[in-house]
């Protein structure tokens, strides 16, 4: 049973398809928080094109956003690179199916 | 654990408790109620685990605890076809409790690991951006070179 993506996944795909973002979340994911400034004097992209590039991770879920002040901090989140809810409740599902097999297997079978 | 870090569920089987306890560790039972293909089980602390699956391949794990005929968990990945050993990063750990009510068998499944999963990915999402850095900035001295090379 694998932890899967769920409908948001092409998405998601579509946004880590792209080698300046995942430049980008391995940032952030290293200082924990970073502003588009700070991220775009780590790489050979402008600032402008560091922010079109946040808007496509934050639409796909991959990051948050907070502002403190006059800047946008971004932080990465993992959840849709991990389980959600709904997977946790298809793992569930999927045990509920394992363990009805099992139990028709322990009462109907001989010894 | 977290709400988001486990799932668990039960259910009431009418068996006697060893019964259910050589159904769920035996490879030859495990291969037909859990994976559709098969599995191998060496039943021991450390021992290695795997469970194939017909349209699935071939899941590898490990197993964790062995106390018959109370409690068996064992690790296994996430996806199929992985080789490496499990880590907390690539696998989740299933643990089954056995207790005997009257003739019956109450097994109580928790499978958990699933925030460790969701670390796992951050931790390869930075390694892959140094990777990438890496090569941006090879190819960088690469194309200086090249150009200083031809003038």
């Amino acid at each position: 049973m694998t932890a899967t993506l769920d409908d948001r996944a092409p998405v998601v795909f579509a946004a880590l398809a792209d080698r300046t973002r995942w430049s980008l979340l391995g940032m952030i994911a290293e200082r924990g928080e970073a502003t588009a400034t700070t991220l775009a004097l780590g790489l050979p992209v402008t600032r402008p094109a560091v922010i079109k590039h946040l808007t496509v991770l934050d639409e796909a879920g991959l990051v948050t956003r907070r502002r403190v002040g006059r800047e946008v901090r971004y932080r990465v989140d993992p959840e849709p690179l991990g389980a959600t809810g709904q997977q946790l409740a298809d793992v569930a599902a999927a045990w509920g199916t394992r363990l009805a097999a099992l139990k028709d297997l322990a009462e109907q079978e001989p010894a | 654990m977290t709400e988001t870090d486990s799932i668990t569920t039960d259910v009431l089987i009418h068996a006697p408790i060893e019964r259910v306890w050589t159904l769920v560790t035996s490879p030859e039972h495990l291969g037909r109620w859990f994976a559709d293909a098969g599995a191998e089980v060496d039943l021991r602390p450390g021992g290695a685990l795997s469970l194939t699956w017909g349209d699935h391949g071939t899941v590898r794990g490990r197993v964790e605890v062995v106390e018959p005929p109370r409690r068996f968990a064992f690790r296994w990945h996430t996806a199929p076809q992985v080789d490496d050993d499990p880590t907390p990063a690539n696998s989740t750990l299933a643990d089954f409790a056995f207790a005997a009510e009257g003739d019956s068998t109450r097994l109580v499944v928790t499978e958990s690991g699933f925030d460790g999963l969701a670390t796992g990915a951050q931790e390869r999402t930075a390694l892959l951006a140094d990777h990438t850095r890496g090569w941006q900035l090879e190819l960088a001295e690469l194309a200086a070179d090249a150009t200083a090379t031809r003038a």
